[in-house]
């Protein structure tokens, strides 16, 4: 067991298809985030950021290599977690590019639909949620509808949501993409921000150059080999 | 845990409704159609029960006097009242045609009957019954008359007396009752240039009309204006009688076809209206058929339509189950929108049909059945398309 570590990844490999057509997307990738840490996952398109996403988010399967999660190995060579369904429910928080909220439930429903499908009581998972809009200062639209929400609140709501099941790790896929700069710097501050609050190792996809000073720690891939990177660390105020 | 189908009809519900509305429009046809079916088996059986006979004594080998034109010399009637168990027998006649109301035409079985006898309506909504023997009618309220209209039919006019309901033919059309002779002479008797001619015809030919058989001729003639036919005897059997005993010694002695209650009822429904069954039956395949798409189109769009979510649902731990449950559910929604817009469609507009519309709770029953089989059927489509769907789609590429 590894209490110290929100996320260790060892020798990573994903090669989609095969034979001739065989494409190696990620060769041996080592990687390792702690809880509370923030960390950017950088590079060129192409690279594999996204497929090391996925085979986090165990929605597809790596070919070769480790996977540690919270201390748990959840691959080692093979899936080690029988139901997939259930650790991305209970351990894997997930942002996207464009909030993805599910439109037929309101604000606090859309948070509080994590802890229910984990079997939470209805109070006690729209209590949570209320508790997680407060921190993310978009309570006072928790009964919305969330067409009614601006983008930034929006984007609030899903991150909330992924903070839902107090996942140790959360994966960010460009949640920056279509912000403004000083919306993306806001979003980078709430995700430092509940890292530490709840502990949470997070890592961030991006390509977005107004975030990138924001990291400390930064995974730069390319060609499906990531190399460690000192970052900025430009304090976020 | 929340009931995310019933979040989502809430969100959209004005499409939800709309759509249920259209199907429900679509369901409410069905009803009606069954309903037409069952109208016109129960207007069969009225018309055999309001009739007050036990046995239709009808021309050999015929299948009358509904279902084929029947033809019996009408002093037949008297050996069959000598026969015992017989109680009453009595002449009946039935013509479909164009009686005329004023300046307009109304379709109408005219039948002619004996008053007090067996084939007389068997009650009466308005007036009183027939008393005179000539030029009285009792007509259903459906032809439209009402009491003290005249009617004419071929050559004389009648009198509304009485009005009944629910006394129609197979076809549908009301009955209206006149006098057995009045009815035999509008059925059989010749117009007058018929007979013109035909007496010139008959006085023309040397074997009718011989010098040294004086009063031949005018007998002849007579015996070509009078008519002696009718389409059917009814027959009321005397109290303890079996009709199915007395029946078969009409048959024995008579050399007619004899038909009791029962037989006549399974001409009437199995194969009188037959073709008309088979016809709704195929509407009734139709309807099931296109509703059926229309539920699966609708589901099938609004599943295509939440794709991405569908996708965001499945990786962050939802069941396919739930999903699956959440589009079953839609469809089971609309399907009872549907069946509950259908019902009250069909029960209001029912009684605006020409036809007797019968909307038997047995129905109802099997139609809910049957919508809800066709909507969990037509929703495996979209449910199909939602397992399909690839959690890893979230994810951007
Ligand atoms: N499903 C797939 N099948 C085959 N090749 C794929 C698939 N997904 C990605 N690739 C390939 O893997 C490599 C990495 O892709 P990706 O992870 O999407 O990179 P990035 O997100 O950094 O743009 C690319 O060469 C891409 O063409
Ligand atoms: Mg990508």
């Amino acid at each position: 067991m590894d209490q110290g570590v929100g996320i260790r990844i060892e020798g990573l490999s994903k090669r989609y298809g095969a034979g001739e057509t065989a494409v190696d997307a990620l060769k041996e990738v080592n990687m390792s985030v702690a809880p509370g840490e923030v960390v950017g996952l950088i590079g060129p398109s192409g690279s594999g950021k996204t497929t090391l996403l996925k085979c986090l988010g165990a929605v597809i399967e790596p070919t070769r290599g480790r996977m540690t999660l919270g201390g748990d190995v959840i691959y080692d060579n093979a899936w080690k977690i029988s139901d997939l369904r259930v650790l991305r429910r209970d351990r894997i928080g997930f942002i996207f590019q464009a909030p993805y909220l599910i439109p037929f439930l309101d604000v606090t429903d859309n948070v509080a639909l994590l802890p229910m499908l984990a079997g939470r009581p209805n109070g006690e998972a729209r209590a949570r949620a209320l508790e997680l809009l407060q921190a993310l200062d978009v309570a006072h639209r928790a009964k919305a509808e969330t067409s009614e929400l601006s983008g930034g609140e929006q984007q609030r709501v899903s991150i909330a949501r992924a903070l839902a099941n107090r996942p140790p790790v959360i994966l960010a896929d460009e949640p920056t993409a279509p912000l403004d700069s000083d919306r993306a710097l806001a979003v980078m501050r709430i995700l430092n921000q509940m890292a530490s609050q709840y502990q949470t190792a997070i890592i961030v996809v991006t390509h977005d150059e107004k975030i990138i000073p924001t990291f400390r720690r930064l995974y730069n891939i390319r060609d499906g080999r990531t190399f460690e990177e000192a970052g900025v660390g430009r304090a976020l105020v | 845990m929340i009931s995310l189908a019933g979040r989502d009809i809430l969100h959209s519900w004005s499409k939800f409704v709309l759509t249920g509305l259209g199907l429900g429009l679509l369901i409410g046809v069905t009803f009606t159609m069954a309903g037409v079916y069952r109208g016109m088996v129960d207007d069969a059986k009225v018309l055999l029960n309001n009739s007050g006979a036990d046995l239709w004594v009808v021309q050999k080998d015929t299948l009358g006097p509904y279902a084929e034109s029947s033809s019996i010399h009408d002093d037949v009637y008297r050996s069959i009242l000598g026969m015992p168990g017989v109680a009453q027998a009595a002449n009946v006649t039935y013509l479909a045609m164009q009686v005329r109301r004023g300046s307009t035409d109304v379709r109408a079985m005219v039948v002619g009957f004996e008053p007090g006898q067996p084939g007389e309506p068997g009650y009466l909504v308005a007036g009183r019954r027939v008393t005179r023997s000539h030029y009285e009618a009792v007509a259903d309220v459906k032809s439209g008359f009402a009491l003290g209209d005249r009617i004419s039919i071929r050559r004389h006019d009648y009198r509304v007396v009485g009005l009944t309901r629910r006394m129609v033919s197979s076809g549908g059309d009301p009955m209206v009752f006149i006098p057995l002779k009045d009815a035999q002479e509008a059925q059989f008797l010749k117009d007058n240039d018929a007979i013109v001619n035909e007496r010139i015809r008959t006085a023309a030919n040397p074997a009718l009309n011989r010098p040294g058989v004086p009063g031949l001729l005018d007998a002849i003639n007579a015996s070509q204006t009078s008519n002696h036919n009718v389409n059917a005897v009814l027959v009321r059997v005397a109290e303890g009688r079996s009709a199915e005993m007395v029946g078969r010694d009409i048959h024995r002695w008579k050399h007619l076809q004899v038909f009791d209650r029962e037989q006549m009822e399974e001409i009437l429904v199995a194969k009188l209206i037959a073709t008309s069954a088979k016809q709704i039956g195929m509407f009734l395949v139709i309807l099931t058929i296109v509703s059926a798409a229309i539920v699966a189109f609708i589901i099938y769009t609004m599943t295509l339509g939440k794709i991405r979510e569908i996708a965001v649902l499945k990786l962050i731990g939802t069941h396919n189950r739930t999903i699956a449950g959440m589009i079953l559910q839609q469809a089971l929604g609309l399907g009872l929108i549907g069946f509950a817009v259908g019902k009250i469609t069909a029960t209001v507009w029912g009684p605006a049909f020409p036809r007797y519309v019968l909307l038997e709770p047995g129905d109802a029953l099997r139609g809910f059945v049957i919508v809800m089989v066709v909507c969990t059927l037509a929703s495996t489509l979209a449910i199909r398309a939602a397992l399909k769907v690839d959690p890893a789609t979230a994810i951007g590429g």
